[in-house]
């Protein structure tokens, strides 16, 4: 398969990078990435899928940060309000759940 | 997710062998369908998942969970070693599929021209038999010769592959559906062929008509 990111992943991994993967796990509306969706994502920055047509990945890739220097996994919600934590909106109306874990 | 986690998904994922990655969504706790003992409604949720190929969160007890089907790539199997083939392997690669080109004739079927493809030069039909075409598998035949296209179409209409198609003019195809009705193959079967090949954009050179044809299988297998 030319789009492994598991496989992208475990190559950062196994050259010894903090690796953190978000995966898409639920949506509704018009989000434009399915379910099952994958973004792995480096301490150093590197960045490999998608979880949204470009909109999210930015604050995906913070709390990515995040989550692998502390270990512990995050669900975020994307899209719900702009009173929500997650001010970071879909223009195309879109909600969507991501889990961002820790890889290794 | 854990080192051993990661490393028994990625065996199976490189054996080929469909798996799903279960995820408690409270904690990040994970399991590995069908190798771990799981309660019954995530393994339930797991077969459907893989049967889909659909992810998606699931519900155990009053846990949520969410559900990653990891089922081998979608198979595209290419009869003829011709120049739209050429095309139309890293198209289907890019597409997420693996690439087999079948030809006898070793000319055609050379690493150079198919770099990184998978060859195989049996004749289509022990090919095709070989392969056992499946429900994620298409095939297409591109050679224009009978000889080498009615020997794979035959082999791959009494499979239950997702997508088959053949290269040729509605002339060509009309002689073809022919020597099929003549081989023993019913209309309803015949009527699986997608012929002309590949969706109508007016494909005029070989990337182009591999463009087409890829599209027409994306199409197939999105339901289209």
């Amino acid at each position: 398969m030319s789009e492994d990111i598991l496989g992208t992943a475990e190559h950062w991994l196994r050259a010894g990078e903090r690796v953190a993967l978000a995966t898409v796990v639920e949506t509704w509306g018009s989000s434009p990435r399915p379910a099952g969706s994958m973004l792995a994502v480096t301490e150093g920055g590197r960045m490999e899928g998608s979880v949204s047509g470009g909109c999210i990945e930015g604050a995906v890739a913070e709390v990515a940060r995040e989550v692998m220097r502390e270990g512990t996994p995050r669900l975020l919600d994307f899209g719900i309000s702009d009173e929500q934590a997650w001010e970071v909106g879909l223009a195309c109306g879109g909600k969507l759940k991501v889990f961002v874990e820790r890889l290794g | 997710m854990t080192p051993d986690t990661l490393a028994r998904l990625q065996a199976a994922r490189a054996a080929g062998t469909p798996v799903a990655l279960l995820t408690r969504l409270s904690d990040g706790a994970q399991r590995l369908f069908p190798e771990d003992a799981v309660p019954e409604a995530l393994a339930e949720a797991a077969r459907a998942a893989l049967e889909a190929d659909r992810a998606g969160p699931t519900a155990s007890g009053d846990e949520s969970w969410f559900v990653q089907p990891h089922n081998p790539p979608l198979r595209l199997v290419v009869v003829g070693a011709v120049h739209v083939a050429q095309h139309l392997a890293p198209l289907g690669a890019a597409m997420g599929f693996a690439v087999t080109v079948v030809d006898p004739r070793r000319a055609f079927a050379t690493g150079e021209r198919f770099p990184g493809v998978s060859l195989v030069h049996e004749w289509p039909d022990e090919a095709l038999d070989a392969l056992r075409p499946d429900a994620r598998t298409a095939v297409v035949t591109l050679t224009h010769d009978p000889k080498l296209d009615d020997p794979a179409l035959e082999t791959a209409l009494r499979s239950p592959c997702f997508y088959i198609g053949a290269l040729g003019s509605k002339r060509t195809h009309a002689k073809r559906v022919e020597r099929l009705r003549e081989a023993g193959l019913g209309d309803d079967a015949i009527a699986r062929i997608a012929a002309p090949v590949g969706l109508d954009i007016g494909a005029v050179t070989a990337p182009e008509i591999a463009l087409s044809v890829i599209a027409q299988v994306v199409a197939r297998r999105r339901g289209r």
